[in-house]
């Protein structure tokens, strides 16, 4: 009998829901039951996190180091290619400065040391008379005129720059062709000197080698007119040079192997000379 | 085996000297890391290798320098000397040696490389040298002695440890 009953509860309850008159009630019934559900479904995931989360977060850092890791390389990377970067320019550049000057033959060669004495203004070059390197070959890079071959080794050599205050060298302006002598400072700047009084020379006026005395091939720049300095009661006029050359950023070099200095010294007569 | 770590010391040193410290002036003068070595290691105690020392800092500088060969081992032998003077005086306040070795030995060297400049004939102004080389270098040499005066005097201790008495 209670079978029965049951069964007819059931049916009508089926029937009521299939006819939709228990949705409001369910409503009614499933909301709290949600909220109780969501309530109860948060405190067991935070069970659960709570007793997995030292497996976590020991993976969790032991992924950071390796992205740490990675970073680091990649930094690492970023950097060397930005210099790599930076020596294809240079190097285009020195390139590009052949290919305009194809009279002349060109080795490279990087600068590794400076002069330990600040009183000599002289670098050290990775290259040396292996290379065919010869003393008194002329050093440019893509602005201008560096120097000279001093002394040279198997693998080095030593140059002398053309800012040291042993360093003279015969020059022409290239507009007014005035003829002067470029002479090295102290103060690691270049002035130009023997200048005649009466030469008309201007600030901006280009310094370039005049090839006379035969240590320097002609017409490389060397740098600018800056000031001029004129006093009546001296010989010759002198002016200040702002050189093409950045010698304190130094890093490649070219090396003019098809140039040999001439040296005219026995030929320039001495005191004793008859 | 002092006179092998003083090789190698100066080797080092003088890479470091040609490649950073002479890219790093004050004006034009720069720091010489050979010659405060060379002082330091000339006023610590029981150390007898000074001289050897100076011979071998100065040859390395001259390598690497195109001052006359010799230059630098005279200056740095007439520094030596000045600061093996300076030791038996001063000896109660090492570090006041140190500058006092370092003010008088920068003087020597950049005097000794002025004079052999000019001897070959190069013509500097002597108030520029001074301005723009000597006073900076020598400011540079002061503010590096008291640090240097500190390693050297732990390499000695490690080369020439003190004996206990029983």
């Amino acid at each position: 009998m209670q079978i029965i009953y049951i069964l007819l509860v059931a049916f009508g309850l089926i029937g009521l829901a299939l006819g939709g008159y228990l949705t409001p009630i369910s409503r009614i019934l499933i909301n709290p039951i949600v909220s109780a559900q969501s309530w109860l479904a948060k405190r067991y995931q935070a069970v659960q996190s709570l007793i997995t989360q030292p497996e976590d977060v020991t993976t969790l850092r032991q992924q950071n180091t390796a992205l740490e890791a990675e970073n680091s390389s990649l930094q690492v990377q970023i950097v060397e290619l930005q210099q790599q970067v930076s020596e294809a320019q240079l190097l285009s550049t020195l390139v590009d400065y052949e290919r305009r000057h194809v009279e002349n033959q060109y080795t490279a060669a990087a600068v590794i040391a400076r002069d330990v004495s600040p009183f000599m203004h002289y670098v050290i070059i990775n290259r040396g008379s292996d290379d065919g390197l010869r003393k008194g070959m002329p050093v440019i890079t893509q602005q201008g005129l560096l120097g000279s071959i001093a002394a040279v080794t198997a693998g080095a050599a030593r140059v002398q720059l053309i800012n040291d205050p042993g360093s003279s060298i015969n020059v022409i302006l290239q507009q007014s062709g005035v003829e002067g002598v470029l002479n090295g400072l102290i103060t690691g700047e270049i002035e130009l000197d023997m200048i005649s009084q009466n030469a008309t020379i201007q600030p901006g006026d280009l310094v370039i080698t005049s090839g006379l005395g035969g240590n320097y091939p002609a017409n490389i720049v060397i740098g600018q007119v800056v000031t001029i300095r004129s006093d009546a009661f001296t010989l010759f006029q002198s002016a200040s040079v702002q050189p093409a050359v950045d010698f304190s950023q130094l890093e490649i070099v070219l090396i003019i192997t098809n140039f040999q200095p001439v040296d005219i010294s026995p030929l320039i007569p001495s005191s004793n000379t008859p | 085996m002092s006179n092998l770590v003083g090789l190698i010391l100066f080797g080092v040193l003088a890479i470091l000297q040609s490649t950073i410290v002479s890219r790093m002036p004050l004006l034009n003068g720069t720091a010489d890391l050979i010659l405060l070595f060379i002082l330091a290691w000339a006023l610590q105690d029981r150390v007898e290798s000074a001289w050897q020392w100076c011979l071998i800092g100065g040859i390395f500088a001259s390598l690497y320098s195109a001052l006359p060969t010799g230059t630098f081992i005279i200056a740095y032998f007439i520094a030596t000397g000045i600061a093996r003077l300076l030791k038996r005086r001063v000896w109660k306040a090492p570090f006041l040696a140190m500058l006092a070795a370092v003010f008088v030995g920068t003087l020597v060297v950049q005097l000794t490389s002025l004079t052999a400049r000019l001897i070959t004939g190069v013509n500097i102004p002597i108030i520029n040298a001074l301005n723009l080389i000597l006073l900076p270098g020598l400011l540079l040499n002061l503010i590096l002695a008291i640090p240097v005066f500190s390693i050297v005097h732990d390499m000695a201790g490690w080369l020439f440890p003190e004996e206990l008495e029983a």
